[in-house]
């Protein structure tokens, strides 16, 4: 405290706040500026017929629909695995604990190439699935596959503190008060699971929006079929079109953003019930 | 006590970075950098430690020449960004020419070396499976409803443009109108169950994932796959009709000005018409232009009659090509649309 008069009880708050701004605005807001500004260089009209054609919009719903789906199967495959981890001991936990972390490091690249040749017909699970009509490899099913193998550590993460906190006094008082195994943890516990479940939900959710390195490998990249939005800006890019693959990414980053503050918004409305 | 030492920890540092930063700029060997396209980087590394060797030999300094390899596409792009590359080696002449609109490259870059700056060419031919068991021999087999046709994609990818091209030609080269050939071209990419992004994705599609019946691909490409596959695939020469590659080669002007490297990179791209570079390139199954050479290894490139893209268009101009098949709303677009009901 040489100052004196800070009322703060942590020092370096100033040089803490400094650095983060200054660093989020280099690494974060002048990138997405400059993608705005380079999009702002097409007239409006220019900029929907770039961004609003019938080929992107079904970019978009594909890109959002598989990211949410994925999303979704983790948010449940999530929970139950940070539930086994956290609450039950048994060989190997450390083991599986580790290997969570795995789809993190992979390059992405290689999930893609990986999943596409298990999948395709002569592929190991692929000569199981084509028979019975389930083509995972090159479809839709196949992208949202990919994207629950990025997004899964994001749920899993995010719920294990959570889960580790919460004390089994709850879970003993429930029962003492002659709560079933099943209300107590639909009353107890799962209130408190729902604001990780819902940043992890956001995490994953915004990791597959954005993924491209596995999906062009395992989807067929086929217009109005499996074409995800971060690919039609690379088809842009390769015709020296910068606006108007800015503009695409403009509406990607638009809808992202609503989306993210609304799911921000209901984990805070969560929070704030649960406890 | 500590703060001191710190200090001086951190002064020292600074001084061993300054002088290990000053030592490298004197010590410096000279220096170039490809800029290339994805198939071609096996050639670069036999032809750049061949140049090296005569260069040392020649002028008694090291030359490091360092390659930088992707899609065409993008690795044009890179260059108009700053990537400081003295040599542009890629697959399109619309790629080497973006670099010129984005005042890298003189006007004329194209008439600069011999043979409109191609030390070598290349073209697109077939792989099929050993003994081409779906008997695929000609163009007009593509269409046929028992043959898949791995391609990669024309709109991001330099093989897939110079594949479309192809397919586009065979009907026209044969006297064929603009309207049978589309018409060969949307069916024939109904035959297409994935459109891989890049080239290399596409091989490996059909050579480790068995997906297709045929691979369309450069020849260089296509003989690297087979000599990998020991013995899976095999490579047709379409009807001895196919389009003709013409991966050119340019300097990059503005960027060998500025660091010096004109003499060097001019040097290097003349020794690409030697005779020993010659036949290096044979050696990496690109047609070498040099008639000698090109004679002298006859069983790897079968006589082909070969057509340039641009008698596609009736300008005759690249910009015409782009315009008419690639462009967003042109005729790739349009087939694919059509093609996917």
């Amino acid at each position: 405290m040489s100052s004196g008069v800070s009322r703060r009880a942590l020092p370096g708050f100033g040089l803490g706040l400094g650095y983060a701004v200054v660093y989020l605005g280099l690494l974060v807001l002048i990138p997405l500026a400059a993608c705005l500004v380079k999009a702002a260089s097409l007239g409006p009209e220019e900029f929907l017929a770039a961004a609003w054609t019938p080929r992107a919009r079904a970019a978009y719903a594909l890109t959002f629909g598989v990211a949410l789906i994925a999303a979704l199967v983790n948010v449940v495959l999530g929970t139950i695995v940070g539930w086994t981890l956290v609450r039950y001991e048994f060989p190997g936990r450390r083991l599986l604990d580790a290997l969570v972390d795995v789809p993190l490091a992979l390059p992405t690249a290689v999930a893609g190439l990986v999943y596409a040749s298990l999948y395709v017909k002569t592929g190991w699970l692929g000569q199981f699935l084509e028979p019975i009509g389930i083509r995972a490899a090159y479809s839709r099913l196949g992208i949202v596959l990919v994207l629950v193998f990025t997004g899964f550590p994001f749920v899993v993460r995010t719920i294990q503190p959570v889960l580790a906190d919460i004390d089994v006094e709850f879970e003993e008082a429930g029962a003492v008060l002659g709560a079933s195994r099943w209300q107590t943890f639909r009353r107890v516990i799962l209130p408190m699971l729902i604001p990780p479940a819902l940043t992890g939900f956001a995490l994953a959710f915004a990791r597959g929006l954005g993924e491209y390195g596995s999906v062009i490998f395992i989807s067929s990249n086929k217009i109005f079929e499996t074409e995800i939005a971060p690919m039609l800006v690379l088809v842009r890019l390769e015709e020296y079109s910068y606006a108007e693959a800015a503009a695409i990414a403009t509406v990607l980053l638009g809808f992202s953003f609503v989306l993210l503050a609304a799911i921000n918004y209901l984990e805070r409305r969560s929070k704030r019930y649960g406890s | 006590m500590w703060k001191r030492l710190l200090m001086w920890l951190v002064v020292g540092y600074l001084v061993a970075a300054g002088a290990w930063v000053i030592a490298s700029g004197f010590g410096r060997k000279e220096q170039l950098l490809n800029v290339a396209c994805d198939p071609t980087r096996e050639l670069w590394h036999d032809m750049n430690a061949a140049f090296a060797a005569q260069y040392e030999r020649e002028h008694g300094m090291k030359l490091l020449i360092r390659q930088s390899h992707g899609g065409s596409g993008s690795q044009a792009r890179a260059v108009i960004d700053g990537l400081p590359a003295d040599v542009v080696t890629l697959a399109l002449w619309t790629d080497t020419d973006a670099v010129r609109k984005a005042g890298l490259l003189e006007a004329d870059w194209e008439n600069r070396y011999p043979n409109r700056s191609l030390p070598y060419v290349s073209t697109i031919v077939f792989v099929v499976r050993k003994g081409n068991p779906k008997n695929i021999r000609d163009w007009a087999d593509l269409t046929r409803p028992d043959v898949e046709i791995i391609t990669p994609n024309p709109k991001t990818s330099g093989n897939g443009k110079w594949s479309f091209l192809a397919m586009w030609g065979s009907v026209v080269w044969r006297g064929g109108t603009a309207d049978a050939a589309r018409a060969f071209v949307t069916a024939a990419y109904r035959r297409v169950p994935v459109l891989d992004a890049a080239a290399r994705g596409a091989t490996m599609t059909f050579a480790q994932k068995r997906i297709g019946d045929v691979h369309l691909t450069w020849e260089n490409e296509a003989h690297l796959e087979v000599k990998e596959a020991d013995g899976e695939l095999e490579i047709v020469h379409p009807g001895a009709l196919s389009v003709l590659a013409e991966p050119h080669v340019a300097v990059v002007d503005a960027n060998v000005r500025r660091k010096g490297t004109a003499s060097v990179a001019d040097a290097y791209v003349r020794f690409l018409y030697t005779e020993e570079a010659q036949e290096l390139i044979a050696k990496n199954f690109h047609r070498p232009t040099n008639a000698a050479v090109f004679a002298r290894h006859q069983a790897l490139f079968p006589p082909m009659d070969l057509r340039r893209a641009t008698t596609l268009v009736p300008s005759g101009k690249w910009d015409d090509v782009q315009k008419t098949f690639f462009a967003e709303g042109a005729v790739f677009d349009q087939i694919q649309i059509a093609g996917r009901k």
